[in-house]
């Protein structure tokens, strides 16, 4: 059986994207003795994935700090599994199970896109915007290829520009938004003239590209990977040729490890306190999972927590008040992008929803909830454990999301059999509080 | 208020309560079918739908034998969701004690019409490679099966309804009263006979009934195609079942029809929240890779908990409850239901009609704790 190795941290610190990273190195800046487990092979989240190896990047400078601060770093570790009640998370390696202590956990599992299906979504080369961000990311040749880019939310545009700068040929970004909701999105820009700069930035590089709003695909052809898109535009159809299609819904916050744990949610995100902390004490929550925010509210969120969770208040108003502003762009940017009721019927009967189990859209329109059809069909209970038909039926049928099981990711089974195994006096306690 | 009047009111859509509705609407009784939650969302969906001959006792071969002929006529009717397949059990004998316990097993299977064949070590580990080879050898019963049960509840139900029984569910029942059964949100049903086919929460309508809820723990692959082609369970699992106080956990492996396994299995006392318990869990993985070290490198997708209406004799409750003339019992089925719920539904119409039963139904006539209690 695999080793078994333990930690322990005054603070420790699940997630090493914006939120995480400034968490991290607040709390080790104020004297906590702290430690940030990430399952990517090097710290950055989604933003600055694969960054941290160029000299001069937000990822490397954030892990020089952490390194300077004396903060662990454990990358391409995956929490799967707790024991809460004895402040323990279990995290797996390729190699070992983790065993890390804690006395203040802060969540920074950020957010990850929301897929919806349509006819032909799952034929290849469709694929999820920020997903084949990250493949071109780690080499797949993208220089010459057309792509079109579609679906909703911010992180089109971030996608495209980088797509482009790696030589793609971006025919088009379809975002299903109006016009309108996205005009009064823009001037609110205004008022926070860091996003205004970036928004600029983005503008610019996105030069020529035309950006269609109203605009989604209503099916993807090919015979055997992706050759033409149908894309619906102002309420006209038009086909497009390409190699790519890029796309994604907005985000969904990574809430599950938080509800495994018994932190309460509302309107699907974590809800938290002035401090960052969650309805279970000592647990605190920053960056996405409290709300779709960006990357300066992620900043800010996990400055408080690091501060609050290493038990000193210091900068806190200062933070809270820029907070204040960064949640207003939050909720900006949640009404601009909402998705419209059109995208429901874009399925039909034998769209698969979920890929793991292959249901499609027929089976599953007979449920009544979520709990009834993963029972019958299976849907949702495979590998992805519903990370991605979870939130597309929570928007096609109005289901609510059920609790979370463990483990939170497939894990081996000895990993499983081993968990239980690392602290015999204290689990003897626990079976004795449990029975 | 309105009253609503049935034939036969069946309190539970698990696969007992739906299995004992389709055969009460088959003989032509008028039926409606009540459960709080979903169909087959209780245990049924919890358990393994391992469909099983044991020989724990006389009756208990009895019924579930008779149950598995149940299941083989059904089945060219059941969709593919059901996922039937006659997988066979292995029952593996660690060793040579254990081998003693193969041949008798052999012995009293044949002596009763069932074929089974003694596997020595050699064809046992080219039957199931990744077992470990030092086994001692096996006894395989090929007709036992798997299925998937919440899809057999739903198509039990569905096929009462086609024989015109009523499903309602969302609807919780508080009590049962002579016919009469009143649900929380008011609705008030009146029958000539009701099913109280609550599973665990049975003893919450009949409140003299001697039924503990014994917890079980199960985990769920990764797709493994062919990695195990049997449900294979170990001899010990026999001492495991026995038991009546002490937790205990045997190794139980399952293939399902996707290629994913069920690895089973625990059973608890006394524990009465839901959560996984990690020591257990650890407890009856490590007994898996006993027998199959290779288990310990697959993939785990989920684990879960789900709990067996246990009875102190260990056999289920089926037929009329002394106290009250209007009630049947169709529960205490524990880490059996899903095979013998077919059997129950058979027994508990033959009742009603006024049958002879295709086995002794005495063995399990709820009278018999009943007397037990009332004398203690
Ligand atoms: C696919 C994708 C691509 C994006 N690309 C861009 C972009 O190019 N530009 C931009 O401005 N914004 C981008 N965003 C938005 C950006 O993520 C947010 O604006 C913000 O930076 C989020 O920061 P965060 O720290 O909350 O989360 P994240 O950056 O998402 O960090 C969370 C980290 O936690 C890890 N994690 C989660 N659960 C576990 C667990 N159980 N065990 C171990 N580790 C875990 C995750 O792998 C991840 O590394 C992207 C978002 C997504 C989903
Ligand atoms: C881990 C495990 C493994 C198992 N493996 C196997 C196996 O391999 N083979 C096998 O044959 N059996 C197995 N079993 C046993 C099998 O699952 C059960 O015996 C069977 O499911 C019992 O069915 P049931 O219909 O009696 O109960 P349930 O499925 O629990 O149904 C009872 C129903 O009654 C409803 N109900 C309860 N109270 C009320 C009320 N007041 N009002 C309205 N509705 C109510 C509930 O909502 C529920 O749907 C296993 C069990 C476990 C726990």
């Amino acid at each position: 059986m695999a080793e078994t190795m333990r930690r322990n941290f005054d603070v420790l610190v699940v997630g090493a994207g914006p939120a995480g990273l400034a968490a991290a190195t607040s709390a080790a800046r104020v004297g906590a003795k702290v430690g940030v487990v990430d399952d990517n092979p090097a710290v950055g989240g989604q933003i600055w994935r694969g960054e941290v190896s160029k000299a001069t990047s937000d990822a490397s400078n954030w892990a020089a700090k952490l390194h300077s601060l004396g903060v662990e770093v454990i990358c391409g570790a995956q929490i799967v599994h707790h024991d809460i009640a004895s402040r323990v998370l279990f995290a797996e390696t390729r190699f070992a199970l983790l065993e890390i202590r804690f006395s203040k956990l802060i969540l920074a599992t950020g957010a990850r896109e929301r897929l919806l299906p349509f006819p032909g979504w799952t034929l290849p080369n469709v694929m999820a915007a920020g997903g084949l961000q990250a493949m071109v990311k780690s080499g797949l040749p993208i220089s010459g290829k057309r792509v079109v880019v579609a679906g909703s939310g911010p992180l089109l545009l971030a996608v495209a520009a980088y797509l482009r700068a790696h030589g793609a040929k971006v025919l088009a970004i379809c975002e299903q938004a109006s016009w309108n909701s996205l005009a009064s999105f823009a001037s609110g820009l205004l008022s926070h003239p860091g996003k205004l700069r970036q928004a600029l930035i983005l503008q610019r590089q996105l030069l020529g590209i035309p950006f269609w709003t109203n605009s989604w695909p209503v099916r993807a052809l090919g015979r055997e990977a992706l050759e033409r898109i149908i894309i619906s535009r102002n309420g006209t159809q038009r086909e497009i040729s390409c190699d790519y299609l890029a796309c994604g819904f907005h985000l969904v916050p990574n809430v599950e490890l938080a509800s495994l744990l018994g932190c309460a949610l509302e309107g699907g995100c974590v809800r938290v306190d002035d401090a960052q902390q969650t309805s279970v004490a000592g647990v605190f929550c920053a960056g996405e999972p409290t709300g779709i925010g960006g990357l300066e509210l992620a900043l800010i969120e996990g400055q408080i927590a690091g501060i609050a969770a290493a038990g000193k208040s210091e900068r806190l108003r200062e933070l809270r008040g820029r907070r204040r502003k960064a949640q207003q762009f939050a909720r900006r940017l949640e009404k601009a992008f909402k998705l419209r009721p059109e995208l429901k019927t874009l399925p039909d009967s034998g769209t698969i929803v979920c890929r793991c189990e292959d249901v499609t859209h027929a089976r599953l329109a007979r449920h009544s909830s979520w709990r009834d059809a993963k029972n019958q069909t299976r849907c949702g209970m495979g590998p992805c454990q519903g990370r991605i038909c979870g939130p597309a039926t929570q928007f096609l049928f109005d289901w609510d999301p059920g609790s979370v099981r463990p483990p939170l990711f497939p894990t081996r089974v000895e990993s499983l059999a081993s968990v239980s195994y690392i602290a015999p006096a204290e689990h003897s306690q626990l079976t004795g509080e449990r029975q | 208020m309105s009253v609503r009047v049935y034939d036969a009111v069946v309190v539970g859509a698990g696969i007992v309560g739906a299995a004992c509705a389709d055969r009460l609407s088959r003989e032509h009784l008028n039926v409606a079918i009540v459960d709080r939650g979903l169909v087959g969302g209780g245990a049924t969906a919890a358990g393994m739908g391992h469909i099983v001959t044991m020989d724990d006792s006389e009756a208990q071969f009895a019924l579930t034998r008779f149950s598995q002929q149940l299941w083989i006529e059904l089945r060219p009717e059941l969709p593919a969701d059901v996922e039937y397949r006659q997988c066979g059990t292995l029952w593996v004998a660690a060793d040579e004690p254990e081998m003693q316990e193969v041949i008798r097993k052999h012995r009293y299977y044949g002596e009763r019409g069932v074929a089974t064949s003694i596997l020595t070590r050699m064809e046992l580990a080219e039957l199931e490679p990744k077992l470990r080879p030092d086994m001692a050898g096996a006894l395989l019963v090929p007709e036992d099966a798997v299925i998937y049960p919440p899809c057999a509840a739903r198509f039990v139900v569905a096929r009462a309804e086609q024989h015109g029984a009523e499903t309602f569910l969302g609807g919780t029942v508080e009590r049962i009263d002579n016919g009469s059964v009143l649900l929380t949100n008011g609705t008030r049903f009146s029958a000539g006979i009701v099913v109280n086919a609550a599973g665990i929460a049975a003893p919450a309508l009949t409140s003299t009934l001697d039924i503990k809820p014994r917890k079980g723990h199960l985990v769920i692959t990764d797709r493994y195609p062919d990695f195990v082609r049997h449900q294979i369970v170990e001899l010990g699992y026999l001492k495991s079942a026995h038991s009546v106080t002490a937790d205990s956990v045997a190794f139980n492996v399952q293939p399902r029809a996707t290629g994913q396994m069920l690895i089973g299995s625990s059973r608890q006392y006394g524990a009465d929240h839901s959560q996984v318990d990690d020591i257990i869990l650890s407890r009856m993985l490590r007994r898996a890779f006993e027998y199959i070290p290779g288990l310990a490198r697959t993939s785990a997708l989920r684990a879960w908990t789900g709990f067996r209406a246990a009875t102190p004799d260990k056999l289920p409750l089926i037929g009329p409850w002394p106290e009250d003339r209007r009630l049947l019992l169709a529960t205490g089925h524990e880490g059996l239901g899903i095979t013998t719920s077919l059997g129950t539904a058979a027994l508990l119409a033959d009742h009603v009609v006024g049958r002879t039963p295709r086995i002794q139904p005495e063995p399990f006539l709820p009278a018999r704790t009943f007397l037990e209690h009332v004398h203690a």
